[in-house]
């Protein structure tokens, strides 16, 4: 016979200005099966808590009812308490007296009778709770980090440093990722390549970190702490270990008009090339698609200029195997092209700005490109159409971001903050330039960031126009810019000679795949979602993935290093043991009862559901039954409900269980 | 809103089947957001609705329960990645079942209810006690569930002397 012990909470006044919670007592302790019944004002107290030991060993309980508030809320408070007291955590069940009650009604005697049937069906599910044993599972203390930019770069020298192996994959042949794109950055100017380089280095040089550039993730398997992936690395062209970076081969590619998309299509490189002069690893790539030897077998001037050998035509896709414990994601942002709306996007296009269109209408990014030293102009700023400097610039600020009819209502959050940047820019090169910003508010909260802004205006005499632009069109080497100033309420027109859109922010292309392959949650605009808005900021609700950066959101700079290094430190917690413990709520097989018509392994999302033979003592096989891999079942219950010889229970949500409590009505 | 003073002649009893993750915590937030429905409604929490067995909708009919709404995760929101889908199809074919043996299908709902949707989660419970009580009390299933026990039990007064004086 159980002693169940109920504690009904008054939450202060929270639980009992609706529910008589003595009355609850009283008539749940007549209920059998339970020994021993109390209220107390605030049973997650102290001395709540320690009425709750107390009872437990002073009546002898073997099970515990607290009705108090949400489980999601002290579930993990009274287990503890109840273990410290000598039982098993899994013995202690939450009735939901507050949440699911007293504050969704204010009839007092409605909301007790209910408060007596909730804790009611709660001890009749104890009853047939069992001891459930923590389930450990062995860790693999090497990180995955997708990405390679800034967030995936501090990610990874963050786990390294603290000796831990780490994978760093990249998509493209070099890190870096878009910090390695800007110009200077804001709010104090400081050149980007300039802090960003050494860190790049620092990743290429450090013992502890495996770097695979020009490789994407084909496939994840696994679960916390053990996870198996599987990298496609994509033939380069070039032996990563005889190249020696010299770079002749790029000089001598005949090819040399690809646009290169580092510098956003305006500057140009060879067939073999090398993303920008301080990619890292320095080992160029043959692009097939452009290259003459892959599109009509003739050319190979490569090959013949290589003094080391390294050209090889030969090389295939390989994919690799790696074991690891914990993955961050860092896989970052990429910028709204409005010229080419994506087929079946709900996302409208911004025809009348002309993008795509007109030459000289570019995106911030290019500005970026044509403000930076190392960029296709070197750092002058000249129009794309004709090389000209232009005299009068235009920007327009939230292009996308923020236009919840044409389907992106969030904002981009770093837009104000880099045309502020882009019009001091522009004034310290051009000097006898003028520049125009229409926007609609100016956000600008971060360390030393109003100020900046106020700078651009005060003293770098960029000229805000609050309001936004209908249209832009051409008119002999002018664009037209057609808006309103809503401060005044004029409408103003303005002949430049180039327009920047400050476009929208947008997960990189593919995120929605990645995330199907990780298993990961993302948001309308494939956003990847973290496990608490607040709490849990650069956690995946799936256990043992991380986010750091814009893949999570669009985010500046610092922000972006600050997640990184978050998560770097969720995974060094993760990696602070050998074995970690993980809540036994899992499925388990009846092997009796077990026909091996396998339903269950169907239903899986995790893949956790294994064949598994039975043979007799000469070795003969019996049967082949079904077995849930305890580390991999991440405890959702679909197997139990669709075994049709119902041999497979969810611990802790048995149909015994569940059954109680339907009876207890 | 509904007003609790009001008085009923018949006040139904309804069960309510949720997920943890989404439902449970809408639910949670309704009550954080000190939203106001009947108090008809007791609600059983469950990993994911895939764990939801529809025996476990039958049972609480039986049980004396004159609706059942089921609720959790949108599609492609499922915490356990697909749960939801499992659990949408089985109610599919489940409810065709049920609308078969008889069942007025006004007394089961299905429905979506995510973790920040405690308004909804107040307008499906709301709607459905509302839809129930005009239809009245469920009784054929518990007049299956007292078949039950002739056949088994002997459990009143009357039937012990019945089976005595034989």
């Amino acid at each position: 016979m159980s002693r169940i012990g109920v504690f009904i909470c008054h939450c202060g006044e929270n639980i009992s200005r609706t529910v008589d919670v003595e009355r609850v007592a009283e008539e749940v302790g007549r209920l059998p099966g339970v020994a021993f019944s109390t209220d107390y004002k605030y049973m997650c107290s102290d001395p709540g808590q320690t009425l709750v030991k107390k009872a437990i060993q002073e009546q002898k309980l073997s099970h515990v009812v607290v009705a108090a508030c949400s489980p999601r809320m002290h579930e993990k408070t009274f287990r503890k308490a109840v273990e410290a007291a000598g039982l098993n955590p899994f013995l202690c069940e939450m009735a939901n007296i507050r949440e699911h009650c007293s504050w969704v009604h204010e009839n007092r005697e409605e909301a007790t009778v209910k408060a007596i049937d909730i804790v009611g069906m709660m001890v009749e599910r104890v009853k047939k709770n069992r001891i459930l044993p923590t389930i450990t599972v062995p860790v693999t203390k090497r990180a995955l980090v997708i990405g390679g930019g800034i967030a995936g770069i501090q990610a990874a020298l963050d786990i390294a440093d603290c000796g831990h192996e780490v994978i760093l994959v990249e998509r493209e042949p070099s890190i870096g990722g878009h910090m390695a794109q800007l110009s200077e950055t804001f709010p104090t100017l400081d050149c980007s390549q300039c802090i960003m380089t050494p860190k790049m280095v620092d990743v290429a040089n450090h013992p502890k970190i495996k770097l695979y550039t020009y490789s994407e993730i084909e496939l994840v398997e696994g679960y916390i702490g053990n996870f198996q992936v599987t990298i496609k690395k994509k033939a380069r062209s070039v032996d990563e270990d005889k190249c020696t970076g010299c770079g002749v081969c790029m000089t001598k590619c005949p090819q040399k008009k690809i646009p290169n998309k580092f510098d956003q299509n305006i500057g140009m490189r060879t067939a073999i090339y090398v993303p920008f002069p301080q990619a890292v690893p320095n080992t160029p790539v043959i692009d097939r698609d452009n290259c003459t030897w892959f599109k009509t077998g003739k050319c190979g001037v490569c090959q013949k200029v290589c003094g080391p050998g390294a050209i090889d035509f030969e090389q295939q896709d390989t994919l690799i195997v790696e074991a690891v414990g914990a993955i961050v994601v860092s896989t970052g942002f990429d910028l709204y092209t409005i010229a080419e709306k994506p087929k079946g996007s709900p996302i409208k296009g911004y025809g009348e700005f002309g993008h795509g269109k007109i030459p000289d209408v570019i995106d911030g990014m290019t500005f970026e490109r044509l403000a930076s030293a190392s960029g296709p102009t070197g750092g002058k700023i000249l129009r794309p159409s004709d090389g000209k400097e232009p005299k009068q610039i235009v920007f327009i600020q939230c292009v996308g971001s923020r236009a919840r009819e044409k389907g992106i209502s969030y904002c981009s959050k770093v837009c104000c903050m880099y045309t502020a940047k882009h019009t001091m820019l522009y004034h310290h090169k051009v000097h006898d330039g003028q520049a125009y910003v229409f926007f609609m508010d100016a956000r600008t909260p971060g360390k030393s960031y109003d100020e900046f802004w106020r700078r651009s205006i005060e003293e770098e005499e960029a000229v805000y126009i609050r309001g936004m632009v209908s249209r832009l069109y051409q008119k002999g080497d002018k664009i037209v810019v057609m808006g309103s100033d809503i401060s005044v309420g004029v409408q103003v027109e303005i002949e430049a000679d180039m327009v920047v859109l400050a476009t929208a922010i947008q997960p990189q292309k593919g995120a929605d795949a990645l995330a199907q392959k990780l298993g990961i949650s993302y948001d309308k605009y494939h956003f990847y979602s973290e496990a608490h808005a607040k709490l849990r900021p650069v956690e995946c609700a799936t256990a043992g993935i991380y986010l750091a950066g814009a893949c999570q959101g669009p985010k500046d700079i610092p922000e972006t290093v600050s997640q990184a290094s978050a998560a770097a430190a969720k995974v060094m917690t993760l990696f602070s043991r050998d074995q970690m413990e993980r809540e036994p709520i899992v499925a388990r097989v009846r092997e009796a009862g077990c026909v091996g018509c396998f339903a269950c392994k169907k239903v899986c999302a995790y893949g956790a559901v294994e064949e598994k033979e039975i043979r007799d003592r000469q070795g003969n096989l019996i049967k082949i039954v079904a077995y849930v891999n305890p580390g991999v079942c991440a405890g959702c219950g679909t197997c139990q409900a669709t075994c049709p010889s119902k041999s497979v229970e969810l611990d802790g949500y048995t149909d015994e269980q569940i059954i109680a409590m339907i009876e207890a009505l | 809103m509904h007003s609790e003073n009001q008085k009923h002649d018949f006040e139904p009893k309804i069960i309510a089947f949720v997920c943890t993750w989404c439902t449970y915590a809408g639910a949670d937030l309704a009550g954080t957001s000190r939203m106001q429905y009947p108090s008809n409604v007791r609600v059983l929490k469950f990993p994911c609705t895939g764990r939801i067995d529809p025996v476990f909708i039958l049972k609480a009919f039986q049980q004396g329960a004159d609706g059942v709404l089921v609720s959790g995760c949108h599609p492609g929101d499922c915490h356990y990645i697909a749960g939801n889908f499992h659990a949408r199809r089985r109610f599919a074919a489940f409810r065709k079942l049920l609308e078969f043996i008889g069942v007025d299908l006004g007394r089961l709902a299905f429905s979506w209810v995510s973790a920040a949707e405690g308004g909804k989660w107040v307008e499906v419970v709301t709607d459905l006690t509302e839809k129930v009580r005009a239809m009245g009390p469920m009784v054929e299933f518990k007049d299956l569930a007292l078949e039950e026990q002739w056949s088994g039990v002997i459990n009143t007064p009357e039937l012990q002397e019945a089976y005595d004086a034989i």
